[in-house]
């Protein structure tokens, strides 16, 4: 069974009369490991997408079963359960805590999930070190450069062991050396056997997954896969 | 979500806008300390009324006075004996719970005179030694007359300081306090001697005047000194009545004054007034309707007499308090109002400028309640550091009002108005939290995400 089942989701909104369909029938399976990109110009209906993938919102029609739960209409506390136990999210502008520390930043998700202060601090300084910034713990995001803040999300995002990372435009906001390297974190991460989903625009980074989605108009219209095109030598496989 | 640790974001929000955070505190530490202080003074003022109650006798005291006989016994009014000792003995005999029982016989136009110096005092009495306890007298000198002068209808009296102050002149004046004890007055032209003096009373406001004017240097005074009315002092009212009393043996009031010096010299057995304790002021109806029926039997029926308790007195002052109470907690009310609209005004303006700090917190797992509750308890955290901050700047406040106007009436800070403000302070921070916090916990995370 794969991790995510996406069937028939649609979503449907209203902006006066007009009727805009941001997602329409949309179907997905995403595995366990799974290196994936959703790729699609902007208004294309990837980012509504992967508010519905994250639980950050909920279709207007359809299913998704998110690693056997079936959410269908759940209530907002639902979804905040969820997003915090299996969801981590990496955003394009970071969307740290600027008033927080490093360690509290990344802390906060648990502080939600009611883990202890010690196995916090424990987990935080662990899911930093990951990201090569133990040594930042104590500083504020605003004394970070834009990649340190990045990986500071995306410790952020592994710190509850989510079983799915979703990562916005990671790169968006950062110069292309920068963003190499917040890539080759991602990478190494998959190897690791964690399931990431990419969302960006450029063909260039989606060009780093095996699998990649290309959105039109709220609907899927092409998929890639690397494996079966024999494309696979730009990037590893993914660990089973 | 641990509360503990909503507490701590709450404190560092505050921390981290020390200044707005201070300046929204105000409006609540101006409240509680207004409360505080109103209370204070309230309750100074309703300490200086009781002294007054208790300076008249207490509640549990009745006069019995002559009452004009009602008019479907009109036909039997000459036969009405008014009250007398027939009436005190016969109460002290068949009225077991009426505790003390003090018969008065004034002196109508009293003046006492010495080496030409004249004053007209408030009441010369003819009492028993019991008048003592009834009216709270204290002898600070001398002694109060006992059954033997009374028995002898001796020539004693026992005086007030006003009467002191005007024969013998009064501490201020003379620098030095007289104790007339064994000096000869006379009363109506008859000589008395004085054997024992009451302690000068006041309230604790007027003594508190007496003795700063005693710290300052004395006026030089320049022409003749003029009389200010009645006593010549600022003192009130109950107090200066209470200083100009002079009493005598009930017998020497009988004999020298009023056996022979009625209108036609007839004798007056009359008293002019009787007065009661009652055992137990908590059941004053059944020891007046006792009194009453003894009364009914002396006076053969005929109903001449009325009792006169200090409930209306009382009721007059509890009502005075009241309105007190009630017009200086509007006010205070009002101010905390204003303080806990300063705080929903400053929480909307905070949350405001969170909302994509409310988005991520939401994306990373905050549910609904735990952003209600977090914005809930910054404005807690405020209210209650503003209203812990009013009580330390109410203490101050009274603290000036009592040096500003020492002689008034002391302000005293209750505890149950400290804690009343207080939980009022814990109430508005949570009343204006309400909806700003509803306002936070409802953004949508997608949205909240987005805002620039």
């Amino acid at each position: 069974m794969s991790l995510v089942e996406l069937r028939n989701v649609s979503k449907i909104y209203r902006v006066g009369d007009e009727e805009i369909r941001a997602l329409d029938d949309v179907s997905l399976d995403i595995e366990t490991g799974e290196f994936i990109s959703i790729i699609g110009p902007s208004g294309s209906g990837k980012s509504t997408l992967m508010h519905i993938l994250g639980c950050l919102d909920s279709p207007t029609h359809g299913t998704i079963r998110l690693d056997d739960t079936l959410i269908e209409r759940a209530s907002p506390a639902q979804l905040a359960a969820i997003r915090n136990q299996k969801i981590g999210f990496v955003f394009q502008f970071f969307n740290l805590l600027p008033k927080l520390s490093v360690a509290q930043n990344v802390e906060l998700p648990m502080i939600y999930a009611g883990v202890s202060s010690r196995e916090r601090r424990e987990r935080a300084m662990a899911a930093l070190k990951m990201v090569d910034l133990e040594n930042r713990s104590k500083h504020r995001p605003m004394q970070l450069s834009g990649g340190q803040q990045q990986r500071v999300a995306i410790a952020r995002a592994l710190v509850n062991r989510p079983k799915i990372v979703f990562a916005d435009e990671p790169t968006g906001n950062l110069d292309s050396h920068t963003g190499e390297t917040i890539l080759h974190l991602f990478r190494e991460l998959s190897q690791q056997g964690r399931t990431i989903v990419l969302v960006t625009h450029d063909p260039e980074i989606a060009a780093v997954t095996p699998r990649r989605i290309e959105i039109r108009d709220g609907k899927i219209s092409q998929t890639v896969d690397a494996k079966l095109a024999g494309l696979d030598r730009l990037s590893p496989t993914p660990a089973p | 979500m641990d509360l503990w640790i909503t507490i701590t974001i709450g404190f560092k929000e505050i921390w981290a806008h020390k200044f707005r955070s201070l300046l929204t505190m105000l409006g609540i530490i101006l409240g509680v300390a207004s409360l505080v202080a109103m209370s204070a003074l309230v309750k100074g003022m309703e300490n200086g009324l009781r002294e007054a109650l208790v300076a008249i006798g207490g509640l549990e005291k009745v006069t019995v006075v002559e009452e004009d006989v009602p008019a479907w016994q009109q036909q039997l009014a000459d036969q009405a004996p008014g009250i007398t000792m027939r009436d005190v003995y016969a109460l002290k005999d068949s009225a077991p719970m009426i505790k003390l029982i003090t018969p008065e016989m004034r002196m109508r136009g009293p003046t006492v005179t010495r080496q030409g110096k004249a004053f007209h005092p408030w009441m010369i009495a003819g009492t028993w030694p019991s008048a003592l306890e009834m009216n709270q007298h204290v002898i600070a000198h001398g002694r109060m007359f006992n059954e033997i002068d009374d028995e002898s209808a001796r020539s004693v009296c026992v005086i007030g300081t006003a009467t002191r102050d005007e024969l013998f002149g009064s501490p201020e004046t003379t620098g030095q306090e007289i104790i007339p004890i064994g000096e000869r007055i006379n009363i109506n032209g008859h000589l008395f001697t004085i054997i024992g003096m009451f302690k000068h009373y006041e309230s604790d406001q007027e003594r508190k005047r007496r003795e700063l004017e005693k710290n300052q240097p004395k006026e030089i005074k320049t022409g003749p000194a003029r009389s200010r009315g009645y006593g010549g002092n600022r003192s009130s009212f109950v107090f200066r009545l209470k200083n100009s009393t002079i009493y005598l043996p009930m017998n020497t009031m009988w004999i020298k004054f009023r056996s022979t010096a009625g209108t036609n010299n007839i004798p007056d057995p009359r008293l002019s007034g009787l007065q009661l304790k009652v055992a137990d002021s908590e059941r004053m109806e059944p020891a007046l309707q006792q009194a009453r029926n003894v009364l009914m039997h002396t006076h053969h029926g005929i109903e001449d007499f009325e009792f006169r308790t200090q409930e209306s007195w009382s009721e007059n002052i509890s009502q005075q308090i009241r309105h007190a109470r009630v017009s200086r907690g509007i006010i205070a009310g009002i101010s905390l109002l204003v303080g806990g609209i300063g705080i929903m005004n400053i929480m909307f303006a905070s949350i405001t400028e969170r909302i994509r700090e409310i988005g991520i917190r939401k994306a990373v797992g905050a549910t609904t309640f735990s952003i209600f509750i977090q914005i809930l308890v910054e404005s807690i955290v405020i209210a209650l550091l503003g209203g812990l901050a009013g009580l330390v700047t109410s203490y101050a406040l009274v603290r000036v009002l009592a040096a500003m106007s020492p002689a008034e009436n002391a302000p005293q800070i209750t505890l149950a108005s400290m804690a009343l403000a207080f939980g009022f302070s814990a109430g508005i921070g949570v009343a204006a939290g309400l909806l700003p916090a509803l306002k936070a916990a409802k953004l949508d995370p997608i949205e909240a995400l987005r805002y620039e």
